[in-house]
């Protein structure tokens, strides 16, 4: 699992990228309840704002760690936009057939004295 | 510089999550969060730090016939002890701020205000201030708690003579003991549910909080942010300056108009002789997603008919609301929708309140 400064976790397998956001960010965000997703089929670059996430008092946007094709999106999350809350390393949002992944991304130990810096 | 209440340690102590607000430093929510926050208060009772409110106390003995030059709502029918809602208004029509007036007695009231307004206020309020009352702002010696919820009552039991407490809505009782400190206590609030409000001075303030919260321990009594008090004010439709009341707004169009009479004479009043242009309007979305503030009202054919004031999800109800400002002259005969990010929202005119207490 790899990190991009603005709070996303991805996981790259077989060409495939798995895109969440990180417990930092759904801690900072409060109570997510509507996740307003993107169509299956959308061409994506590095660092593009894939959809949005309402919480109770915000929107925020998530980006996309890779570029390529979106070619699923979490469902169960229409109905439970509160598992991006109680379990955001499973609460996955959407997946991207890659053609380029982001050259700024960050272990898991780089992501933790990243947050310590803001 | 953004100011700190004197409950700041304690709201930090409580895992509190410290945002800017109208100028002070207060918690947004608490450890688990502003749903949590907002059925607490529906079931149970949440304790509000409002100490930003701002306090203006006008007093003498013309304090009656000055205050009603400055306020929408009839002044000269309340009783002492009681507390009315009104708005303060510009020669335009527009909304300075909308407050509590509570009524001392004949020479004296008692102001309460919105935090980003109080400043504002107070010099609206003595630029036009008739002789015979002067004005005093005293908002940075007072601290207010809101005691808010079904049990709030059985709690104010444990910690003042209950004889002394209001039991009518929109009451109030001077220089009463609340666990051992001079407070006012009205049954006020900005939640839709029965509850108090209590003033207190700066150095009693804390203390207080404390022994309300232990007081409150056994009915599950839990500290409330300013998250879930949008939530619960939204939810039964009060409105809130910056976004359904604005300067730019007059008060005929805003859909208070039980807050507003007419023959009183306040500054304003003319103004709000001409036909109303638009009025305040509650939605509901049957489109998924969720309209926020300031977001366009579209009728069928996608022309601009209105604008959001506020929205976000009702959380007793379920589902995504909104309240609108919205021309009164269109025709949302073919539907009303709401666009959100570039994409048109199908909605429906609802109802407001959107949840309303079974015993309100």
């Amino acid at each position: 699992m790899k990190f991009a400064k603005t709070h996303e976790w991805v996981k790259i397998e077989n060409n495939v990228a798995t895109v969440g956001i990180t417990d930092y960010a759904q801690n900072e965000m409060g109570d997510i309840v509507y996740v307003d997703m993107p169509e299956v089929g959308r061409v994506v670059a590095i660092d593009e704002e894939v959809l949005e996430l309402e919480s109770v008092k915000a929107v925020a946007p998530v980006n996309s760690p890779v570029a390529g094709t979106v070619i699923e999106v979490n469902e169960e999350l229409d109905k439970a936009p509160e598992m991006v809350n109680s379990d955001a390393y499973n609460a996955w949002l959407f997946k991207v057939e890659v053609t380029e992944e982001s050259g700024e991304l960050m272990s898991e130990e780089e992501y933790q004295n990243y947050l310590k810096t803001l | 510089m953004a100011q700190k209440t004197a409950l700041y340690q304690i709201h930090e102590k409580l895992g509190g999550k410290i945002v800017e607000f109208a100028g002070w430093y207060l918690p947004v929510q608490y450890k688990n969060g502003i749903l949590h926050e907002h059925s607490v208060v529906m079931q149970k009772a949440g304790l509000f730090d409002v100490s930003h409110m701002g306090e203006i106390f006008i007093s003498g003995n013309n304090a009656q016939n000055a205050l009603q030059k400055l306020v929408t709502n009839d002044i000269s029918t309340m009783q002492n002890g009681w507390c009315r809602y009104c708005l303060m208004l510009y020669e335009n029509g527009g909304i300075v701020d909308d407050l509590l007036v509570y009524k001392i007695d004949d020479n004296k009231y008692f102001l309460v205000v919105n935090a980003s307004n109080a400043d504002k206020d107070y010099e609206w309020i003595c630029k036009n201030l008739q002789e015979g009352a002067t004005a005093v702002n005293l908002s940075s010696q007072i601290s207010q708690l809101a005691l808010q919820g079904p049990l709030s009552h059985k709690i104010m039991e444990k910690l003042c003579n209950i004889n002394e407490l209001p039991v009518k809505n929109y009451r109030f009782t001077t220089k009463m003991k609340v666990a051992g400190y001079d407070c006012l206590v009205s049954t006020t609030g900005y939640t839709g549910e029965a509850g108090y409000e209590i003033y207190t001075a700066n150095q009693s303030v804390a203390p207080l909080y404390e022994l309300i919260m232990l007081a409150g321990e056994e009915y599950g009594l839990e500290p409330i942010g300013l998250g879930a008090r949008d939530t619960l004010r939204f939810e039964c439709c009060m409105t809130l300056y910056g976004h359904e009341l604005t300067a730019e707004y007059k008060a005929n169009e805003v859909g208070v108009g039980f807050a507003v009479k007419k023959g009183l004479g306040f500054i304003g009043e003319e103004a709000l002789e001409e036909d109303a242009k638009y009025c305040r309007i509650g939605l509901k979305l049957i489109d998924k997603g969720i309209a926020r503030e300031h977001y366009n009202l579209l009728n069928e054919q996608g022309e601009v008919v209105g604008i959001t004031t506020s929205g976000m999800i009702c959380p007793t109800v379920g589902g995504a609301y909104a309240m609108a400002r919205v021309n009164k002259n269109c025709d949302l005969s073919n539907g009303v929708f709401v666009e959100v990010r570039g994409k048109k929202l199908k909605a429906e005119i609802v109802q407001m309140p959107f949840y309303k207490r079974i015993n309100a």
